[in-house]
């Protein structure tokens, strides 16, 4: 009885290959970028240990920090955008599509993820072409209903580009909110729903009083989802506006600024050690906004166990 | 009679907003496809009419198919989208399976360290990758690009497997160790055909993305032999910018197999999504 197990070597083999390459490959890199922002070279080119001089610079510098708020302002008004119309319409569209009785609900839903699964250079590629003044389809379209004169080159514009490009992600990505929404309301219980038509709870109502609440921890979950996509997000920018994020910056996100600021662009080079800086700075952003959802959003829903 | 009518107002409205999203969900790809088949001229003049007799043109897809490099970089992105998935599958299910049947001091621990990833997305880490690789000689090879995706992969396929792992019952995994299984035979043989639905998930959320990914073949594997298709299609564009129809050619083909792996799979996504483990 006192004797100890012995050691259960099995345990160690399921775990170690997840174990070891999830750590060799994500968390020590991400610790390496981290260290690395506290580096910078000096007059000598030699590595030296700064302290936190680097983010001074980032967050004070103006040869830094304008760029820095630049995108910061942008990434905070794409994410706006996803939170206001894409997750909206997801939630729009999960609650027809869970109607019961719907026909083609399985056409629906398999069109309407389509868009998430295709790669960000076709996205980019084909919607630049919608919307090319030259060649586009939208101009076009819109002549034929006589509304020409709303047309403009939305992607060449500084005070629409960055909009516009949040609406192509949203209309891309919408398809998760979707799904996650949609298996969340089917998994409510017949009885709930029947309890509240027994009590003329219906349609609307119905959606707002009794599915609306349950579905909560899944909306905060897209919520959180959203938030790391976008302060993530990079291809999109890349693969329509290319990395100096044109027209004068104005589409300029943290993803475009990193790949920037480490690779270097024209005639400015590379600089690993600011690059690390503004990568932990992402990394920093993306932690507080998980622990605010963790402690002070999760923690206040309210979950049903049926 | 006046619910039934109501009630079929409503089931119009339904389909009318489920059917203008999807219309504004295929529209693109419908753009793509269709003017990809047509002749120059046509694409210009017409670029919403279908092919037909007058302008139907396949000029585009034999320029893309005598370009040499193009089956290469589908090939490459095939075989990094394929070994990752294995790896991700085995190394996730054999870690998902240790923390779901057995207890053991830092479980619950080893859990939320796998789940960080989840959060935390794996790019941040690129510099210092990039120096590894560098280090280790794995740039510009498909085995760093196996490497990262692998890691990227393994926090959600841990997660969604280990939830779904623990319905796989008591029972039959102590009867077969009455029968004198070893550890290893139940979890090949027993627990990993019973979950294969989850497996089916975990494959299209781990799939996708690395097919799809720009960042890391531009960063650790940019050179002419490691190109994907993703990366391949981006260059492709650049140097065809004036060529529509080979570029258009290019990108329908680049749908095809990531559709292709989604038809087949959508039925069993919507099923492991509802039972349970993404809620």
């Amino acid at each position: 009885m006192a004797e100890r197990r012995a050691f259960r070597w099995h345990i160690a083999v399921f775990l170690a290959p997840a174990v070891l390459v999830y750590s060799a490959l994500m968390i020590v890199p991400l610790f390496g970028t981290l260290n690395l922002s506290l580096f910078n070279l000096d007059a000598t080119k030699t590595r030296v240990f700064v302290g936190l001089a680097n983010f001074a610079t980032l967050f004070g510098d103006p040869r830094w920090s304008d760029a820095f708020w630049n995108a910061l302002g942008n990434n905070l008004w794409f994410f706006v955008v996803h939170m206001l119309v894409q997750n909206p319409v997801g939630i729009l569209l999960a609650a027809i599509l869970s109607s019961p009785r719907l026909r083609m609900a399985a056409f629906y839903r398999t069109a309407i993820f389509i868009p998430t699964i295709l790669s960000f250079v076709i996205v980019g590629f084909v919607w630049k072409l919608i919307l090319s003044p030259i060649w586009g389809i939208a101009p076009g379209m819109l002549d034929m209903v006589g509304l020409k004169s709303l047309f403009a080159p939305w992607l060449g514009k500084e005070e629409y580009a960055l909009t516009t490009l949040a609406l192509i992600s949203v209309w891309q990505f919408v398809g998760i909110p979707m799904m996650l929404i949609y298996a969340a309301l089917l998994s409510i219980p017949d009885e709930v729903i029947e309890a509240a038509e027994m009590d003329g709870v219906t349609g609307w109502s119905q959606f707002l009083k009794i599915k609306l609440p349950l579905i909560l921890p899944s909306i905060g979950i897209i919520s959180i989802l959203t938030f790391v996509g976008n302060f993530n997000a990079f291809d999109l920018i890349y693969v329509s506006q290319g990395a100096l994020a044109g027209p004068n910056f104005s589409t300029d996100i943290l993803g475009t600024f990193l790949y920037r600021t480490f690779f270097g662009f024209q005639l400015q080079l590379g600089d690993p050690h600011m690059g690390a800086t503004i990568a932990s700075a992402m990394f920093f952003i993306i932690l507080v906004g998980v622990c605010f959802y963790l402690f002070a959003i999760q923690t206040r829903l309210r979950r049903y166990q049926f | 009679m006046s619910q039934a009518r109501h009630s079929a107002f409503r089931s119009v409205a339904a389909h009318a907003v489920l059917i203008s999203w999807t219309v504004i969900a295929l529209f693109p790809v419908f753009v793509i496809v269709v003017n990809s088949m047509k002749s120059r001229k046509a694409i210009f003049a017409d670029p919403l009419s279908l092919p037909g007799p007058g302008n139907f043109d396949l000029v585009g897809y034999t320029t893309v198919l005598a370009q040499g490099d193009f089956f290469q970089y589908f090939l490459n992105s095939l075989i990094v989208t394929v070994a990752s998935l294995f790896c991700v599958l085995l190394f996730g299910a054999m870690a998902a399976f240790s923390l779901s049947e057995y207890r053991f001091r830092g479980n619950t621990l080893l859990g939320l360290y796998l789940a960080l990833g989840i959060m935390i997305p794996i790019r941040l880490g690129t510099v210092a990758i990039l120096q590894m690789m560098v280090a280790s000689g794995l740039v510009n090879t498909l085995t760093a690009l196996v490497l990262v995706y692998t890691a990227q992969g393994l926090p959600l396929a841990v997660f969604i497997l280990s939830e779904f792992m623990r319905t796989v019952s008591e029972d039959l995994k102590n009867a077969g160790r009455i029968d004198g299984l070893s550890e290893y035979t139940i979890f090949f043989r027993l627990v990993l055909p019973l979950v294969r639905p989850a497996m089916a998930t975990v494959a299209v959320f781990t799939m996708i993305p690395i097919w799809n990914d720009l960042w890391f073949p531009l960063i650790l594997a940019p050179s002419e032999g490691t190109k994907t298709i993703t990366l391949g299609s981006q260059v492709f564009i650049g140097q065809f910018v004036t060529n529509w129809n080979a570029v258009l050619a290019a990108l329908s083909l680049a749908i095809v197999p990531v559709l292709v792996l989604y038809l087949i799979f959508s039925r069993q996504l919507i099923r492991g999504i509802t039972a349970g483990a993404v809620k």
